[in-house]
């Protein structure tokens, strides 16, 4: 039953990725205006020579700030497992 | 801890090492690099060290409380600045035009001034400590934990 069931979940995750693949957009198509935009304004709008930067920081900073967070709950993980690992073995 | 010669040349590596991360996080703004590209380069000679003289001998002169402050107060400094632009909208970019960081480069390539950018520089930094002390801190309690030392409060 649980085979079953795992299988037919498989089957719609595979045929979900697979349509998924066949119906994206072609590259570069639809065109956006959004990269025009930032090549040409990120100069005098952010000051930065380093567009990557202008954009990193600036126009899209809550990615930025997805990430920072995404680090910190990782460095917290990490530390967090060892410790508790390490005293379950000397407690043991 | 690895032979002698390990040791020194690694002593000697690891002041170029910090030199160069600490210049790809300050030209974020101008050149690829940032804070992110410039703390990894810069855990990598912490790593390097690890290698060289054991995390034993680490654990003496990083320590961990030391490092998760540095972590948090990265975390809370680029918050700060983020909300800085509040005014407008948040991570509004409010110090173009003013005198720190404000100078607005000529458009098209040309050579770069430093005094540019607004508040990317300043969280381009607070990332640059948040990466090198987070990482820091992981791959020093993993060496610790693999070679079964205590891993500090």
């Amino acid at each position: 039953m649980r085979r079953v069931v795992g299988l037919i979940v498989w089957l719609v995750l595979v045929a979900f990725l697979v349509l998924g693949v066949l119906l994206i957009h072609p590259f570069g198509y639809p065109p956006s205006q959004m990269d025009d935009y930032i090549i040409e304004n990120a100069q005098e709008e952010t000051g930065n020579n380093n567009v990557v930067a202008s954009v990193v920081f600036d126009y899209r900073g809550y990615d930025t700030l997805g990430e920072a967070t995404i680090l910190f709950t990782a460095v917290t993980g990490v530390l967090l497992l060892l410790r508790t690992l390490k005293r379950r073995e000397e407690g043991s | 801890m690895l032979s002698k010669i390990v040791r020194t040349v690694a002593n000697q590596l690891i002041l170029f090492i910090l030199i160069f991360g600490l210049y790809v996080i300050a030209h974020g703004h101008l050149t690829p690099g940032g804070g992110f590209q410039g703390g990894a380069v810069i855990v990598s000679g912490v790593v390097m060290l690890i290698v060289a003289f054991g995390s034993k001998e680490l654990k003496k002169s990083l320590r961990e409380h030391v490092l998760s402050v540095m972590e948090s107060s990265g975390a809370l400094m680029f918050i700060i600045l983020a909300f800085i632009g509040i005014g407008t909208v948040f991570f509004y970019n409010l110090l173009v035009g003013t005198p720190i960081f404000g100078r607005i480069p000529p458009d098209g390539p040309n050579p770069g001034d430093f005094w540019t950018g607004g508040v990317v520089p300043l969280m381009n930094l607070a990332v640059g400590l948040k990466v090198v002390a987070g990482l820091s801190a992981v791959v020093l309690a993993m060496a610790l934990f693999s070679s079964g030392e205590e891993v500090e409060e």
